[in-house]
């Protein structure tokens, strides 16, 4: 019985169900997506590192499980994840504090 | 604290018997015979044996978590005399060209550098799998030496460039040990371009997942090893974890056992089934009994059918084109790139 939660871990199993209802897009989905992760100019291990941190960026769950053990198949190591996860963070908390900038030509433009 | 073996904590995986019975109640969408059978393999047969692999016992220095031998210094199988003499009497009778000599430590048997000269005699050539740690022995620390003198291939495990991972499947200290020893080799010309001399490295991973592309880490460790310890190797072989003994027992206790073995079946590769070893090795336990592979001899699964099941009633014709005894284990041999002694067995 499954447990009253939004997310459930098997069913990044299901992924492929969504190619019921359409399942042309989800050819050209998989197609595209499986090219993006091939060896290119980056690695396979380069890209499922900056997948993993874009995962925790998006804060995809399903995304954070996959590219984990990605990471760990393609050689990474705990302490190159746990960098890559603090890439993402800073990006997002940057991008929080850039915008205050904004913030500050705003009160600029109110006050005396 | 040390790590005890399944057999001497007493635990019920100790018992062969019930790590089959675990893994054959397992749902796995179909069996391994079904789908070697799919990949043109009805039954799967062996060709010519390239490879005599003889494991001399479980005695070990080591007590690593994902060993499948259950091997450490608590186990005293050793291969008797009489068992060496016939293994080298097979050999010498043979044409096979190559002796694989395993256990355990393998150099921890008191005929071991008997059953490297002997071999070697005979002209063939001989594979030591090394945990390393056993050269920082006092009674072993000549043994870089004699492997060299013997011009023996070293097969040497590191599951890891970091000393945290390699620590954690291997127990406390085996890292920096292992540097120092990979260090004594590089001295004496293993791992050396030119020197002829080969030192492989074997990388199982640390946890309940596939290795990645051979050639891929192969270029990352050689660096990183360079770069960190200025330690050089030739070939790096990436060996996918088996689901027997301790590291069957590492899966049921971290609760990965069905999403592992799903993982294994569902990563089935029809490529890797004309490479897998079983079909050119020749596996003999510590008391003679033969087997298509070591994970078969722990697993206790002997020789199919009507082919011999000793070394002492075997030939290499009564051996040939045999029925392969296969079960759901097999799926790790032929999850994604393959996997085999020699590392990935697909490209």
């Amino acid at each position: 019985m499954k447990m009253d939660t939004y997310y459930h871990p098997k069913d990044l199993a299901r992924f492929a169900e969504m190619g019921r209802e359409a399942p042309e897009l989800w050819q050209k989905f998989l197609e595209w997506y499986n090219a993006v992760f091939k060896e290119g100019a980056l690695t396979e291990r380069e890209k499922a590192l900056i997948a993993l941190a874009v995962a925790h960026a998006v804060q995809c769950p399903y995304c954070i499980d996959a590219y984990s053990t990605a990471c760990l198949e393609k050689g990474s190591t705990p302490e190159q994840m746990t960098e890559a996860v603090h890439v993402a963070a800073a990006i997002r908390g940057g991008a929080s504090l850039v915008h205050g900038v904004q913030m500050r030509s705003h009160v600029d433009k109110l006050s005396m | 604290m040390a790590l005890l073996t399944l057999l001497n904590s007493r635990h019920p995986l100790a018992d062969a018997a019930a790590q089959r019975a675990t893994l054959a109640a397992l749902p796995l969408g179909r069996t391994f015979e079904a789908a070697a059978a799919s990949a043109g393999h009805d039954p799967l047969r062996t060709t010519d044996i390239a490879v005599f692999q003889i494991n001399v016992g479980k005695r070990c220095n080591q007590a690593c978590h994902h060993c499948h031998v259950d091997a450490g210094p608590d186990r005293t199988e050793v291969m008797a005399p009489e068992v060496v003499d016939a293994c080298l009497r097979f050999l010498e009778a043979s044409d096979i060209p190559t002796i694989d000599i395993t256990g355990g430590a393998p150099e921890l048997h008191p005929l071991f550098r008997d059953i490297v000269r002997r071999a070697r005699d005979a002209g063939r050539h001989v594979m030591d799998r090394c945990n390393l740690t056993i050269t920082r022995l006092p009674n072993y620390a000549d043994l870089p030496e004699f492997l060299a003198e013997h011009a023996v291939e070293v097969v040497a495990s590191l599951p890891s460039f970091a000393e945290r991972q390699t620590d954690a499947q291997r127990g406390e200290g085996v890292f920096a040990d292992s540097i120092a020893a990979l260090r004594r080799f590089n001295e004496l010309g293993y791992g050396v371009e030119g020197s002829g001399l080969l030192l492989h490295l074997v990388t199982n991973p640390v946890g309940a997942f596939l290795p990645g592309s051979q050639a891929a880490l192969e270029v990352d460790w050689k660096r990183e090893l360079r770069r960190r310890y200025s330690v050089s190797f030739n070939r790096l072989y990436t060996i996918t974890n088996m689901p027997i003994s301790r590291y069957l027992q590492f899966l049921i206790d971290s609760g990965n056992l069905q999403g592992y073995m799903d993982r294994l079946a569902g990563a089935f590769n029809p490529a890797a089934v004309e490479g897998l070893m079983c079909r050119s090795t020749l596996s003999v336990g510590w008391d003679g009994r033969l087997y298509d592979c070591d994970f078969n001899q722990m697993l206790d699964i002997g020789t199919a059918g009507k082919a011999p099941q000793t070394i002492f009633d075997a030939t290499p014709a009564s051996l040939a084109s045999r029925r392969i005894a296969v079960g759901p284990h097999c799926f790790g041999c032929t999850a994604g790139a393959g996997s085999s002694c020699g590392g990935a067995t697909t490209r």
